[in-house]
């Protein structure tokens, strides 16, 4: 079971993350957006950890739908609204837990690929976000629905989510203001697709260790 | 009568459509300017609008305007999070955020339907400055 403090370690393991590569996301937003990817993610969870300890005895859900509330009003570019809606979304998937099955995980990353979805009217191949949501989501269920534990499937998702980050690449961008660069935005990796590549790395980073967790 | 919010990246950029739109509509309709970060930084934040919109909201309509694509997301976003009933009377536009406002005022001012301020001002993306 992922238990709230394990929800709260993935969220401190993100925004770890997220400054330790706000300078390359920043880099990567600079060659096909307005350059300021990872200082505004970073402004986001700044914000969320500022906040973080007056949630501790909030459950699960809460948790996650304040991060996003945080998030619309801090981070400033789009990644506002796409990922405030990524954790309100997941917030509503969880409702009033306070422990989650690897189930109620799959179903998390879910609400969150379909809400980023949703608000940003992105389709795989448009060079954003959803090009790593979709296939890491798709790893997770797939090693789950094949017996495989929480842990091993994370860990699955994170090589699908890498590789659909760097598919970006070649990808001409049809979202946000890379589109405006057409095909100059061929030849750099998208910075949102990144740093949700980054999600799944916390996730996976911060619950690896449950492998050893009496169960 | 319809109310406006205005909406930037920049609070400056919104503060000053919103005055200027208040003199051309001689303080007759309610604005609302949500711009910038909570620490004074460029940026959209959907709790702002939020704030925005429920200061002026009035059941004859609120138009929303938004200087650059990306605070579209952001101003749905703050909408969904008014009451139901409320939603139906708010419309986002297209138009140049700055002559856009200006219209829509005018146009509100003289008691004008929502819909008639939303197409006043987004016929403001056709008008010529240079004769």
């Amino acid at each position: 079971m992922i238990t709230k403090d394990d929800v709260i370690r993935w969220l401190q393991r993100y925004a770890r993350l997220l400054e330790e590569h706000k300078e390359y996301l920043t880099e990567l937003d600079a060659a096909i957006g307005d350059a300021d990817h990872g200082i505004n993610m970073n402004r986001g969870f700044e914000a969320v950890m500022a906040q973080l300890p007056s949630w501790q005895n909030k459950d699960i859900g809460t948790l996650l739908k304040k991060a996003g509330m945080v998030l619309v009003s801090t981070v400033g570019g789009a990644g506002g609204p796409l990922y405030g809606t990524l954790f309100m979304r997941m917030g509503m998937a969880v409702g009033n837990k306070d422990a989650l099955t690897p189930e109620d995980v799959v179903k998390m990353f879910q609400a969150a690929l379909q809400g980023v979805k949703q608000r940003g009217k992105a389709e795989p191949g448009d060079k954003t976000m959803v090009d790593t949501l979709t296939p890491g989501v798709a790893a997770l269920e797939k090693a789950l629905a094949a017996g495989e534990d929480l842990v091993t499937a994370l860990e699955k998702a994170v090589t699908a989510a890498e590789e659909g980050m760097k598919a970006t690449i070649p990808l001409m961008a049809r979202r946000g203001r890379a589109s405006y660069l057409r095909e100059r935005s061929i030849g750099h990796q998208d910075p949102g697709a990144t740093s949700s590549y980054l999600l799944f790395k916390a996730a996976y980073e911060a619950w690896r260790e449950l492998d050893d967790r009496p169960s | 009568m319809v109310s406006i919010v205005v909406v930037s990246h920049s609070a400056k950029v919104a503060e000053g459509v919103k005055e200027m739109a208040e003199q051309m509509s001689r303080g007759r309709v309610s604005i609302a300017a949500a711009g910038g970060l909570d620490d004074g930084t460029l940026g959209i934040n959907a709790q702002r609008i939020l704030a925005a919109l429920r200061t002026v909201y009035s059941p004859q309509g609120v138009l929303v305007l938004v200087d650059l694509g990306n605070a579209v997301m952001s101003a749905q976003m703050a909408i969904e999070m008014m009451e139901p009933e409320q939603r139906a009377h708010i419309r986002m536009t297209d138009a140049p955020l700055v002559e856009g406002a200006v219209i829509a005022a005018v146009e509100a001012s003289l008691g004008r339907s929502l819909e008639e301020v939303k197409r006043a001002a987004e016929a403001a993306a056709n008008m010529r400055k240079l004769l």
